[in-house]
Order: structure tokens, then sequence, then C-alpha cells
């Protein structure tokens, strides 16, 4: 009788291969990704169907949304160069003095929301204590509108440095009421900017 | 290359001197996890999308409010949305003295304002090719009242996009109210 030989199998698959991909996508995400920086002010944006997307650069954000039950706007604005060169002329203007220290810091800041006699002290925080510190937003009424400079002087700036027309870009809480949106609108279209872009989340295709 | 012996760890028995095969082969498991790991981890935290928006280009601000330069619109190819409170909204046609639709009021979604644009758009569209201006599409004004949210506005403004009003027409977005428009949002709560 013929003896049946069992072929003993190895268990160990060759995991070269799988290893090369693997370290491929972590190497290809590591180079593309920007590391997402935690929301100051969240808020919850309205939905909408259109797919265009906001520039990546050359972009300015104003959050509108609640603090503590009162609308509150948060200013961000992209591009370390372009941040430098807004605080120096906002620092002009509001006779303040930022050390390079603090400009730095405020080139890798995320959005703010205090008015710049306060930014120092949102400055000198660290980033985890700025998010839980309550900013009450930037004044934006008639008697001190500082919205309406850092919109100004953003624009200058990155003028200066990219050669560009700043973006707008309003990212509203959808609870909001329509007349602080309006405001915030107003005070854009107060230096002719009529064309701004409404950050809006994806909605299912069956609505 | 590197070289491991694994799996030999309780050899060596009965102390016979052996010239042990050296095994070329590394056990790549764990590296691969951890490279798995560091992946999802990545994928997680970074933004690789970048959030989307809409674009609104609004009409340049008159300087002087006393200035008015009307500009004479057809009654008939024009359709005024009022945005209220509670997600509450009316439209009518035409002139509210003289509705060519009475004011009614409509939900938002495809099945409350969307079928009545696009009805009306076709409607419009047969209008002004009758009059043989084929080119005229409907205009929509857009009142947001005080206590309406910028969700319904984003929200018509999609349903704008969606019906493709600006590809004929155009519409525009008015947040002053005649007090018989505010009656309109205020009766039948």
């Amino acid at each position: 009788m013929a003896k049946i030989k069992m072929k003993k199998k190895s268990t160990s698959t060759d995991m070269t291969a799988m290893c090369d991909v693997a370290f491929l996508l972590l190497t290809f995400f590591i180079l593309t990704a920007t590391a997402k920086v935690p929301e100051v002010l969240p808020v919850d944006t309205p939905q909408s169907t259109v797919q265009t997307k906001l520039p990546a650069t050359d972009l300015s954000t104003l959050t509108i949304g609640k603090v503590d039950g009162k609308t509150a706007v948060f200013f961000d604005l992209k591009g370390r160069d372009v941040r430098k060169k807004a605080l120096e002329l906002m620092a002009q203007k509001y006779n303040m003095e930022f050390s390079a220290e603090d400009t730095e810091k405020f080139a890798l800041m995320e959005s703010f929301g205090v008015p710049i006699q306060n930014l120092k002290s949102i400055l000198d925080m660290k980033s985890a204590d700025r998010n839980k510190a309550k900013q009450p937003g930037i004044p934006k009424d008639s008697l001190d509108n500082q919205l309406k400079d850092w919109v100004l002087y953003s624009r200058k700036a990155n003028i200066e440095i990219n050669d560009k027309e700043l973006q707008f870009a309003i990212k509203g809480d959808a609870k909001e009421q329509f007349p602080e949106i309006k405001q915030v609108m107003d005070i854009l279209q107060d230096q002719k900017i009529n064309s701004f872009n409404l950050v809006t989340g994806l909605r299912g295709k069956n609505f | 290359m590197a070289e491991l012996n694994t799996g030999d760890g309780g050899g060596g028995k009965g102390g016979k001197v052996r010239s042990k095969k050296q095994n070329s082969k590394v056990d790549l498991t764990a590296m691969v996890d951890l490279a798995f790991l560091l992946i999802t981890f990545f994928m997680l935290t970074t933004t690789l999308s970048k959030p989307q928006s809409m674009d609104l280009t609004l009409p340049d601000k008159e300087k002087d409010p006393t200035v008015k330069n009307d500009i004479k619109v057809d009654e008939n190819r024009t359709m005024t949305l009022l945005l209220g409170e509670n997600g509450k909204l009316v439209r009518y046609v035409g002139m509210l003295e003289k509705p060519l639709a009475a004011p009614k009021d409509f939900t938002y979604g495809k099945d409350g304002i969307r079928k009545e644009l696009i009805d009306r758009m076709t409607k419009v569209i047969a209008y002004s090719t009758a009059k043989g201006k084929p080119k005229d599409g409907m205009i929509v004004i857009i009142k947001p009242s005080k206590k309406s949210t910028y969700r319904n506005l984003v929200d018509v403004l999609d349903e704008m996009a969606i019906v493709g009003v600006n590809a004929t027409g155009s519409y525009a977005i008015v947040p002053e109210f005649t007090p018989e428009e505010q009656k309109l949002l205020e009766v039948k709560k």
C-alpha cells in the first residue's frame, strides 16, 4: 500500500509585500495630510447638495455661532505669513505691541474670537486651554467694529503677500437667525465683497 | 539582510552540537500591524477632504438708500418666497395686491417647494417663449424674515441650485418686508 504523505503546510504567510504596501500608504498619508485643528467654536453647519469645495489658500473663514447664548463671530485666516502681516497691520491700527514670539504664536493659532486688546492673553495660553477659554467673539457693533478691520487688514495683508484677493467663507450655525448672518454679510458688503462662500455639510441625494 | 532565528527556543536536546539552520525570514506580522495602526490613525486625524461650500454672490449695496433705481420686472415672472419662523415658508406669485397665485404655505424639500418651483419655472418659460423672449426665466425673490434661521436660507438657496433657477432666471435675497407680507407670516400659526 502506498503511503499517503500529508504535506506539511506552513502557517506563516509572507508579509513582505503587505508590509511594503502598508508603509507606502502610511508615507502617503503622512505627506499629504495636514493635521486637523480642533474647532474653537464648534458649529453645526446647514446641509446642501452643492459640491463646490472651499479653496485651501487665500481664504478667511468667519465662524458665526453661539457662545453662552450670545452670537459670536470668530475669525480665521489661512497662511502663516498672511496672518503675521494682518496682525502687524491690526497692531498698528489699535496701537498695540506684539512681540516676535507672539506673532509667531498667532501665525500658528487656529481661529480666535476675542477683542484685540485681549488677544495677548489668548496667545499666552496653550492651545488646549484656548478652546476651553470662553472667547466672547470679535466685536462687530458700530462703536467698536474690529471685525471690519480684521477683514480689511487681512485683505491688505493677503494682497501684499500672495498678490491675490482674499476670499471669505461664512460658516454659520444652522440655528443662527438671519439678522446675525446678515450683519456679517453687511460688514463684508460694505467693503464691496459681494461674493463669498457659505460653508455647508453634505446632504444625502434624496433630499 | 537581517537575520533572525525564530521559533527555535526549545532546541538543543541531547547536548548534540548541531549546526543550526539559519532562518533568513523575519516575522513581519508585528510590523504590518503597526503600519496599519498608523495608517488608521493618520486617516482619521487628518482632513483629506476640504469642507464643501456654496457660492453666494450678492448685488452691490446701494450707497444712498434714497436713490432708487427701480427695474421694472414682469410680474408674471416673479415668485416671492417668505421665510418665517419654525420652518414656515410662504410663496406667492406676482404682486401681493393681486397675486397670480395666492399666498400658500409650503414645506422645504422635494415634496414641497421644489415641485412648485419646477412647475412655475416651466410656466414662466412657456409664457416667455410665447412672448418671443425664451431667455427670460423665473425671478425668485427670497425674503428671509428676522425670525428665520440660517438653515432656512441655505435650504432655499440649495433649492435654487437644485432646480437650476440661475440657468434661465435669477434669484435675489431681499430682507425687506411690507406690513402685508409680515402679516402673512404671522397668521395661522
